[in-house]
């Protein structure tokens, strides 16, 4: 329902890589506990951001209501052109 | 490796140290910086202790020099940096040296300015005796009248008078300088203490004088007063004393007065070059001791350090040692030896110091290792409370969830881009930013802080790409998912027009990144839209960091090994947030999976498609009030389920019962545990005692007593009352409190909207060459609202309540920050804050 599979394979996987693949590559040191901790964190929250976008959107509810001017502007520049 | 994760394990450890070698080895410590020493004579007065006199000395020198450094500064000579490194502690014999140094210094340039003054006072007195002379001479030359000016004068004077006629009489007269402000009230004295019969002359020096005590420039005028008879002499005398006026000798012949003058003019030029010498020589002194001085400087607080933290040690019997109790960081006890070590060796003594550890039930201090990144988050931390010994520091996810909740309110592209740009170039250009050492508290709090600045500018450009707005417009990168399919004659009739998600007019696929552009056009019901989003994602970030706030908690219990707690506190926590709250988040996906337009049933009046269609969706907040009310709404809708999913009701019903029962739970476990334990003991201690006496050695072993399980139950109960009712009316007002993430990115972005609407815009539609310069006015001011209150002002209060959220929503569930800082004895510190108090 209204999902596509590209996008989200595409940023699960993007963050997935930041958030799971990348702290195991943090550089040794004294300093390496907290690059994970803000890679992942980093990339749970970007995902969750993105994901509550997309999926509010997925089965709109409602949509836009717009002015008569602004649709037509719209089928000019976004194509599908007026019947 | 220590880690941010937790605070450092401290030991508690006592230190001996030789007498000789105790002072290297201080030296050597603070170095360092690894070490807080305890006061051990706490009762002891200040001026009673040890090295009283060494740290009085010191004091001393501090003070000449920094006499030295503001007669540098007088004469305007740059005090040179110290070159690389710090100069180290200078032995205990060197201070001797240095004293003699500095006490020459300071009696030399006394001398020196002595001197000056002297001169300068002499030199004054040449100038104002220079401008008497040339000053008079006028007053003489103006009544031409006879070659004995003093006869004309009389004439004058007499004149005005005919009837009464005096004979030949001398007229005295008395020269002199006074401060040209005090001529009136000088004038006025003389009239009226001499009733008339004084005439007074008086002129300007145009050149300012130099004051020789305070070395400021005052302005000062020359008089002449003639009078009659030695009575007037003496008063006139009194009342230029009292107004301190200088007076100098005038000879009455003109040729005794050229005379004079040529002697005064030889007399100043003799004095001038004089002056110029001793002014080289003080030149010359304070340029050697502009070059040492911050050196100086750094020695003399180093030792005057060292003695002060001697102080705090104690005396061992003997005499021949000292003993210290310092925290000292466990993992840094084999650099703390062998510093020690190197003390030691340094001082030459053949008796290697004593670190050994102690047991203490005290606490130890909190102490973090940070860097220049993470430090600034600490601060964050440490300005709420400084955590408790070895408790989870949150200092390590706030380094993200800081700037996300922030950005989450600041959500624009354009003005994070701006904060982004600033924190970089601050981050970019900080050692010379550093190093320019700027006293402006406000740019003090900026360059502090920004780190936090550049990810949060970071931040708000992610979350304004996920919101499509840059500066309220939006971009369409890929296409938006809604197009028109209205004929040309329904657009042409009908002012506004809603597109129709159950149609053709939505893809059924959404904008893949970010919210739709189409929603920014759509100025009728963008809100509703947005509003319906942004509380949705407020309320399901809110969730989410509690929970991790309680997982974090969990980590503390495992720690500490409080097992209790894991059962009676954790557990009920967790369950009642996830059943209820959680819960209410899960509702939302469900909402935003299952209802919505079927592709290919468009507009269908089938049971099955209306069921699921947008018509049917139920409003979670009324779904919420309603579970938690067991209430069942009248379903108004006959054609929908009144349930999202089968067994909605028995399931809600289910969770609502056992949270509520987490709340007893919570509340008297943990006491009800306390108190078993503590009967156990009681028992046992019983025992014990009885055990002791009939073994007849009843003094000798007492049961281990824990002070901190035989507190009250009562206070128990209240504390643990308390810390319930907090988190069951906590759980209630922080997820609502986070609905200020929604509040206030709404704001943001409205304000932004009125901004372009009303400045930007109506400069874009203007037209012609004067549309042109009417922008370029537009746009500076549409920018400067943009810095200053959208960035500035929208981000200052959204750093605030992101502030809150962590403080009060986050930290509440986990975080005791009832601790005290580590403050190590280390030179740079305490060179910092002296150098800091100077300025």
């Amino acid at each position: 329902m209204g999902a596509s599979f590209v996008p989200i394979t595409v940023f699960t996987v993007l963050w997935g890589i930041v958030g799971i693949v990348c702290p195991f590559f943090a550089p040794k040191g004294p300093n390496r506990g907290i690059i994970q901790v803000v890679l992942m964190l980093t990339a749970a929250t970007c995902w969750l951001f993105w994901l509550c976008a997309y999926m509010a959107q997925m089965n709109p509810l409602i949509g836009p209501r717009l002015d008569n001017e602004t649709l037509i502007w719209m089928s000019r520049t976004w194509g599908n052109k007026i019947a | 490796m220590g880690s941010l994760f937790r605070s450092e394990e401290m030991t508690l450890c006592q230190l001996f140290l030789q007498s000789e070698a105790a002072y290297a080895c201080v030296s050597e410590l603070g170095e360092l910086g690894l070490v807080q020493f305890r006061d051990l004579n706490p009762d002891v007065n200040a001026f009673q202790r040890k090295f009283v006199n060494e740290v009085r000395r010191c004091d001393e020198m501090e003070r000449k020099l920094r006499y030295l450094e503001k007669e540098i500064r007088r004469d305007g000579i740059p005090m040179l940096e110290i070159p690389g490194e710090c100069p180290e502690a200078p032995q205990p014999r060197e201070m001797i040296d240095l004293e003699a140094t500095f006490e020459k210094l300071e009696n030399e340039l006394r001398e020196v300015n002595q001197n000056a003054e002297a001169l300068k006072r002499n030199y004054l007195e040449l100038t104002e005796l220079k401008h008497i002379l040339r000053k008079t001479q006028v007053f003489f030359d103006e009544h031409e009248g006879g070659a004995n000016t003093t006869e004309s004068m009389t004439r004058a004077l007499i004149s005005d008078d005919p009837n009464r006629h005096i004979g030949h009489v001398q007229l005295g007269f008395v020269a002199g300088v006074i401060l040209r402000e005090r001529i009136p009230a000088f004038e006025r004295m003389l009239w009226r203490a001499c009733r008339g019969n004084v005439f007074l002359r008086q002129a300007e020096i145009d050149t300012p004088l130099e004051d020789p005590s305070s070395s400021d420039q005052v302005y000062k005028s020359v008089f002449i007063i003639f009078f009659q008879g030695d009575q007037l002499k003496t008063r006139v005398k009194k009342i230029c004393e009292g107004f301190r006026a200088t007076l100098y000798p005038c000879p009455e012949a003109p040729a005794d007065r050229r005379e004079m003058a040529m002697g005064v003019m030889t007399r100043i030029e003799d004095l001038n070059t004089v002056l110029g010498q001793t002014q080289d020589h003080r030149h010359r002194v304070l340029v050697a001791a502009a070059k040492n001085i911050k050196n100086w400087f750094v020695k003399v607080r180093k030792i005057k350090a060292i003695y002060h933290t001697l102080n705090l040690f104690n005396l061992d019997v003997t005499q021949k040692c000292l003993i210290a109790e310092c925290w000292v960081p466990a993992l840094d006890l084999e650099t703390i030896q062998l510093a020690l070590r190197r003390g030691t060796e340094r001082s030459g003594s053949s008796v290697p110091p004593i670190l050994n550890r102690m047991e203490t039930l005290e606490d130890p201090p909190t102490y973090n290792r940070n860097n220049k990144f993470t430090s600034a988050f600490q601060n964050l931390i440490y300005a709420y409370g400084v955590a408790t010994y070895r408790e989870v520091n949150p200092a390590p996810y706030t380094i993200i969830t800081f700037p996300f909740l922030f950005a989450v309110m600041f959500g624009d592209l354009g003005h994070g881009a701006l904060m982004a740009a600033f924190g970089f170039w601050m981050c970019y250009k900080e050692k010379p930013l550093q190093a320019k050492k700027i006293d402006s508290e406000i740019w003090n709090i900026f360059f502090g802080g920004r780190y936090i600045i550049l990810l949060m500018g970071l931040f708000s450009m992610y979350t304004g790409i996920i919101y499509n707005d840059i500066f309220s417009k939006s971009l369409n990168i890929f296409g938006s998912a809604w197009r028109t399919n209205y004929n040309e004659s329904t657009l042409q009739s009908n002012k506004l027009l809603q597109l129709n998600p159950d149609s053709n007019d939505y893809m059924q696929t959404p904008y893949p990144f970010g919210i739709d552009p189409v929603w920014q056009l759509a100025e009728a019901n963008k809100i509703i839209f947005m509003n319906a989003y942004k509380m949705k994602i407020s309320i399901i970030i809110g969730v989410f960091h509690m929970l991790f706030g309680v997982c974090l908690s969990l980590w503390n219990h495992i720690y500490f090994k409080r097992r209790i707690s894991i059962y009676v506190e954790f557990i009920p926590q967790i369950m009642f947030l996830t059943l209820l709250f959680f819960y209410m988040v899960l509702l939302m996906f469900i909402k935003w999976t299952s209802y919505g337009p079927t592709p290919g049933h468009f507009g269908s009046d089938e049971p099955e498609i209306v069921k699921t269609s947008a018509y049917c969706a139920p409003s979670i907040l009324i779904t919420f009030i309603n579970m938690m009310l067991f209430k069942h709404d009248e379903n108004t809708r006959p054609v929908c389920d009144p349930v999202m999913y089968a067994g909605q009701m028995g399931i809600q019903k289910f969770f609502v019962i056992v949270a509520l029962m987490c709340v007893p739970v919570m509340l008297f476990g943990k006491p009800y545990f306390i108190m078993k334990e503590q009967k156990e003991r009681a028992r046992q201690g019983h025992q014990a005692v009885e055990g002791a006496a009939e073994n007849g050695t009843a003094g000798g072993a007492a049961p281990p007593a824990a002070q901190h399980h035989d507190e009250d139950i009562t206070e128990v109960f209240i504390h643990q009352g308390i810390h319930t009712i907090e988190y069951v009316l906590g759980g209630v007002s922080h997820a609502a409190s986070y609905l200020r993430l929604w509040a206030l990115s709404l704001a943001h972005a409205q304000l932004a909207e009125v901004a372009w609407n009303m400045l930007l815009r109506k400069g874009l539609m203007s037209t012609d060459f004067q549309g042109g310069i009417f922008l370029y006015v537009v746009f500076a001011g549409w920018a400067a609202i943009s810095v200053s209150i959208l960035v500035l002002m929208e981000g200052l209060s959204a750093f605030l309540h992101t502030l809150r959220l962590h403080w009060v929503e986050f930290q509440s569930k986990f975080y005791a920050g009832e601790g005290y800082l580590f403050q190590p004895f280390s030179f740079e510190v305490i060179l910092d804050s002296a150098g800091q108090s100077e300025e």
